[in-house]
């Protein structure tokens, strides 16, 4: 019974683990990279403007899909690891 | 054959479609009403998802948006895609675990308390009602526009087709007929959007072409296009904001909000298992990305076209004289979506911007006042015609419009009648409600709710483009930090979720009504809603009422939190709940014995 309580605990903190890496990816390609930090990347030219322009209209929702699939095929692999899976 | 038969088949032929996938899609248990059977498809959930969040607002006013604003409005692209994550981390697969019916469920069970759920079933109800009447709207102005009757006559036909889909296939219908609109709307968009990107860069796929060279300058598109808008006293196009505080929460807001809304939601209650709740979010994201990653291209190209058009040989030379100006002008004039007065008597047509800081250049030119004014809204649907393309184009961009609007309403109009039929009437009123007399409640409710909301789209209020900003501020302030905190903490007890959603509902809405008047009622604002008047106004980083949502998600955290922890925990048989719903298998057991 221990056993099985300590193996949730560990699963639950794995996966908040990853939904704070993924999410601080989230908010540096939009809020950082697309918004606040767009004057540090003023000075890499993408197409006629800068770098923070291209997040802002193209990288950040780039970025977002590739999160969610990368979130996803890790959680589903880590549900089977801990065998908290549907059959 | 005419422009109107053109239409008629496509508008129509589209129509018969959605019957046909709805006749064959009959629901015939709540389990198929509400959630379509829980059977359905990852990557096809996903592509109804995508019809389901993208509104006539995406379609046919977001494109218009980004070119008016430029860089300032990537709030939009970010703010409508980035909740998507929120959902796939945050909330979808936990709440298709929990694998009841709707989002006040959740919130009912899980805070133990019948008046939570009243609260959700309210803040469900206000979102999504003023969502659906910019829907009907927009259905009722695509149909007067493509298929010259009246829009009310357009409503009343819109009506009817949703009425015939949803309440007799309930989400099952309108799962499979979204498919069928995402498909209509997904080619209606990007067809238009490909033959303009080839002719301004050579360039076949539009995203691509947006950060291209401007074939006929050998500039970059955007550069080509903040000199030309800069020529004639505009902000420059790719120009960077100075109110960042106001743009990174206006972008938070409409963030939480999307992820926050009960209609996208209770989508990923038809997936089969929670990974796929998972896979079917980005699968979602991807769809919509077809969709938002043209749009900004769109944006920058038909602004360049628009400007090109009027001042053929650049901005400094002489504009076209009136009589010479394009049939799509003409066209659009009739609407009044175009509007021209012809202020200094030369026959031509100056567009600028008339500011006092332009003044002296445009008295130079000899111009007196700005003479062209064209309405957003048009930029997409005018797109077939400005890039002379064949009738059959506009035909199904008219198609197209209409799928968005449709689908839009008829999840949203499934979102309103479960919260009556199963939280309102099963869950508090009659809970010894019958199955088969539940599923007739469902599509009463629907049917009384469609009624309701062709009667507001044809009497649309007066305040219809605010409300907009009031759905996603009530969504982002009040149901989504209540589901989140009702996954991630155990300590959140039933005093705490209600006091956090008020306090985030009372809030977000005071600070929009004293900007934009007391439930909207013209001349009741307390302040004119101009940036020195908003919070932080006086520092030059105000926070606009739009923006207020993601303050009034704070605010509900923090109330709810300190009001949790001076009262007791949750019963021990919540934190088991809670503890279910964080694992695909296994606790959830331990729950149903």
């Amino acid at each position: 019974m221990a056993d099985h309580t300590n193996n949730a605990r560990a699963y639950w903190q794995a996966n908040l683990r990853l939904i704070v890496g993924c999410l601080v990816i989230w908010a540096l390609v939009s809020y950082g990279f697309g918004i606040l930090l767009r004057p540090w990347l003023a000075g890499i030219p993408v197409g006629g403007t800068d770098l923070g322009f291209w997040f802002a209209q193209q990288g950040s929702i780039l970025t977002f899909i590739a999160l969610i699939f990368f979130y996803a095929w890790r959680m589903n692999k880590l549900d089977k690891e801990f065998g908290v899976d549907e059959e | 054959m005419s422009q109107f038969a053109i239409n008629l088949i496509f508008v129509g032929g589209s129509f018969a479609l959605y019957i046909a996938i709805a006749i064959w899609a009959r629901a015939g248990s709540t389990k198929e009403f509400y959630v379509a059977g829980g059977g359905v498809n990852p990557v096809m959930n996903g592509m109804a998802t995508a019809a389901d969040w993208m509104s006539a607002a995406s379609f046919i006013s977001m494109a218009g948006l980004i070119a008016a604003g430029g860089y300032a409005n990537s709030t939009f692209l970010m703010g409508w895609t980035g909740g998507y994550v929120l959902l796939a981390m945050l909330l979808a697969p936990y709440l298709r675990k929990f694998g009841k019916f709707t989002v006040p469920d959740f919130i009912g069970d899980r805070f133990y308390s019948t008046g939570a759920r009243l609260v959700a079933v309210a803040c469900l109800i206000i979102a999504s009602v003023t969502y659906v009447i910019g829907q009907m709207t927009g259905a009722g102005v695509a149909f007067s526009r493509f298929l010259e009757v009246s829009s009310d006559w357009g409503l009343i036909i819109a009506a009817v087709v949703v009425f015939l889909y949803a309440v007799m296939g309930g989400m099952k219908g309108i799962t499979y007929t979204q498919v069928a609109q995402y498909v209509v709307l997904i080619i209606a968009y990007t067809i238009p959007a490909v033959f303009i990107s080839l002719q301004l860069t050579d360039t076949f796929l539009p995203p691509i072409g947006l950060f291209s060279e401007h074939t006929e300058s050998g500039m970059p598109l955007l550069a080509k296009l903040d000199q030309v808008v800069s020529e004639l006293g505009f902000r420059d196009y790719t120009a960077d904001v100075d109110n960042k505080l106001n743009m990174v929460l206006f972008t938070l807001s409409l963030m939480i909000g999307t992820a926050g809304l009960p209609h996208v939601i209770i989508r990923f209650f038809t997936v089969p298992k929670v990974a796929d709740a998972r896979w079917s979010a980005g699968w979602a994201l991807v769809f919509i990305a077809l969709l938002y990653l043209t749009a900004p291209a769109v944006a920058s190209m038909a602004r360049l076209n628009l400007l090109t058009t009027i001042y053929p040989d650049g901005p400094t030379a002489q504009a076209i004289e009136y009589s010479e100006r394009p049939d799509w002008m003409k066209t659009w004039e009739t609407t009044g979506l175009i509007q021209y007065n012809d202020k200094n008597n030369d026959g031509r047509i100056q567009l600028y911007n008339d500011t006092p800081a332009f003044a002296d250049t445009a008295a130079e030119r000899g111009w007196n006042g700005n003479e062209l004014i064209v309405n957003n809204d048009i930029l997409v649907l005018a797109n077939p015609e400005i890039a002379n393309l064949p009738g059959w184009v506009i035909g199904l961009i008219a198609a197209g419009g209409l799928a968005a609007a449709l689908s839009t309403a008829a999840g949203l109009l499934l979102a309103i009648s479960s919260a009556i039929s199963h939280d309102l009437i099963k869950g508090s009123i009659k809970p010894d409600i019958s199955e088969k007399g539940e599923l007739l409640a469902a599509r009463i409710s629907m049917g009384v709710a469609i009624v309701v909301a062709t009667w507001l789209g044809m009497n649309p209020p007066g305040f219809a483009a605010q409300t907009v900003a009031l759905a996603f501020g009530i969504a982002a302030a009040s149901i989504f930090p209540a589901l989140m905190m009702g996954i991630f903490s155990k300590r959140v007890n039933n005093v705490g979720a209600i006091s956090g959603m008020l306090a985030g509902l009372i809030s977000t809405c005071v600070y929009i009504f004293l900007y934009l008047g007391w439930f909207f009622i013209p001349g009741t604002a307390t302040f004119e809603n101009i940036p020195q008047n908003w919070l932080f106004g006086g520092t030059g980083y105000g926070i606009s009422p739009l923006s207020f949502g993601a303050v009034g998600a704070m605010i509900n955290f923090a109330v709810a939190f300190a009001v949790s922890a001076v009262t007791a925990p949750p019963p021990v048989r919540i934190q088991e709940l809670v503890e279910s719903v964080r694992f695909p298998r296994g606790a959830g057991q331990a729950i149903d014995h």
